[in-house]
């Protein structure tokens, strides 16, 4: 069974159990992982699930597109290079995945 | 034992509620009851996503029960309230209909709001839907692969989002609206005439102005829908989305004010001081900085969910804290994300910035010089731009703001340079 790994802006981290073809964002708010909000619940409308993915797992993922790449440029916290909304991640078999949670989604 | 806090209700508002208690680190009991017969699920999906069968029932819920258990969320299901015996000290007892008593220490109103029934003949007809909850949605769906004609009586958000839903599965489907434009409650004119020309522009049938005057069967179901004018437009499906009614009924069993929605301040909390009511149900001061004093509204959104769900946490644990952030809202509608940010009532101009290439398109509403809301049609920067400045107070000047091809984020000034409003 996949993992994600979910580490908040302390350093603190938290492995969940996911299952393949979930979100990042889905596998954490049914766990309650704190630092992802998911207000729209993943239509891709708010912003509020921006994570800063692992350089190491940034190539094993869907390509972003523009709708995605427009509201990462409003997201809360600083844009970077590895951002991701993180209702767009969907996990694959066999791959791990690590992500960053921002000080803040709103 | 303390009974600790019973929320009747566990859609968006009453799961808002209960996580961010916990959050917050409550520590009495908490009960989370619902009066359907499912675990705690999203609604946003159940006319776009869900109905066109791109995610599944599991992607729907709120939280795995294994969340539920670690926090001591009790969550019960199907159970509906039919009397409450509440203490002047806002506790008390609700009696449910199947005769379970739950005590509680304290009380939150989560119970939202109803769809509107039409009045009219042939409206108990099979194939005559509703669509609020999850059971309705189950219902729809069952039934699309029997029908081609398709009517759907409402041209709000639900009518339309349920309208390029089904024509996007291939059915045939008439939009009826008695109002001359669509969404006119939560839109200006100029985005309802875009949704009007592209919804046209796809193959959904709109007709605006439209009285309906009798559902028509077809033996012993639907079969049509006869509008004013006498022309019958036919139908093996016919959804209904004219607007919700508040669910104050318990409320009001326990003389709590009630208007439009279950009467709240600031801390979400009712008249009598102790009971909570939110999402939905709730009729509250207008949040938005600079509404005209003594304004209230009543909000059907997942954003204003969470946000009172939030200051009614903190008023549970005996905090005051301002409902944060700017009210905001979504639709997708087949190719379109309508997003909302602000409240345009009250604006006296208008601002569209346009990109047709691209299909992007928003309205930027003012009164006077301050910028107070926008649709924005495809347009993620722009709609992301204007709910940040609403939401810090900064200014985005209307003559700046006017060339499509400059990102409103570059215009957007700090609050120092903002000219007062007359």
């Amino acid at each position: 069974m996949p993992q994600v790994t979910y580490t908040d802006h302390t350093g603190e981290s938290r492995t969940v159990d996911a299952t393949v073809g979930d979100s990042v964002m889905e596998t954490a708010v049914r766990n309650g992982v704190p630092g992802i909000v998911a207000e729209c619940g993943g239509s891709l409308s708010c912003a509020t699930c921006h994570v800063y993915v692992d350089e190491a797992d940034l190539a094993s993922l869907p390509p972003m597109e523009e709708m995605e790449d427009e509201m990462l440029w409003g997201a809360a916290d600083e844009r970077r290079d590895n951002s991701r909304l993180s209702c767009q991640l969907k996990i694959a078999e066999g791959s791990d995945l690590h992500v960053t949670t921002p000080t803040t989604q709103v | 034992m303390s009974d600790g806090l019973l929320i009747i209700g566990s859609s968006q508002a009453g799961v808002a509620l209960a996580t961010s208690l916990r959050a917050l680190g409550y520590d009495e009991p908490v009960t989370l009851l619902g009066d359907e017969n499912h675990r705690p699920y999203q609604r946003p999906a159940l006319s776009k996503e869900w109905l066109q069968g791109e995610i599944t029932n599991e992607s729907l819920m709120f939280r795995t029960q294994d969340y539920w258990d670690e926090h001591d969320i009790q969550v019960v299901r199907n159970e509906r309230i039919v009397r409450i015996d509440k203490r002047d000290n806002g506790s008390g007892v609700a009696h449910s209909m199947s005769g379970t008593d739950f005590g509680f220490d304290r009380l939150a109103l989560a119970v939202g709001a109803r769809p509107r029934r039409l009045l009219l003949e042939g409206v108990d007809l099979p194939g005559v839907l509703y669509l609020r909850n999850a059971d309705d949605a189950l219902e729809l769906k069952a039934r699309v692969p029997d029908v081609q004609d398709v009517v759907v009586i409402g041209g709000g958000f639900i009518g339309i989002e349920a309208a390029a839903s089904l024509h996007k599965m291939g059915r045939t489907v008439t939009l009826v609206e008695a109002a001359p434009r669509l969404v006119a409650r939560a839109v200006g004119e100029q985005t309802s005439a875009y949704l009007l020309e592209h919804h046209r522009a796809s193959g959904i049938d709109i007709v605006l102005d439209a009285s309906v005057r009798r559902i028509v069967a077809n033996g012993d179901r639907v079969g049509g829908v006869e509008l004013g004018d006498g022309r019958v437009v036919p139908a093996d499906l016919v959804l209904v989305g004219v607007g919700v009614i508040p669910n104050t009924e318990l409320a009001e069993s326990i003389s709590l004010e009630c208007d439009n929605g279950v009467r709240v301040d600031e801390s979400a909390l009712a008249s009598d001081g102790v009971t909570v009511a939110v999402g939905d149900c709730a009729n509250l001061p207008n949040p938005v900085p600079g509404a005209p004093e003594g304004d209230r509204v009543r909000f059907e959104s997942v954003n204003n969910a969470i946000e009172q769900a939030k200051v009614a946490a903190y008023a549970i644990m005996g905090r005051r804290e301002e409902y944060a952030g700017i009210p905001w809202f979504w639709s997708n509608q087949g190719a379109i994300k309508l997003q909302i940010a602000g409240l345009s009532t009250g604006h006296d101009r208008t601002l569209v910035r346009e990109d047709p290439e691209r299909g992007k398109h928003s309205v930027l509403y003012y009164r006077g010089d301050r910028i107070i809301a926008a649709d924005c049609i495809n347009h993620p920067l722009d709609f992301m731009a204007v709910r940040s400045a609403l939401g810090k107070g900064q200014a985005i000047p209307f003559d700046a703001a006017g060339d499509p091809t400059v990102p409103l984020k570059s215009v957007t000034t700090d609050p120092a340079d903002l000219v007062p409003a007359d």
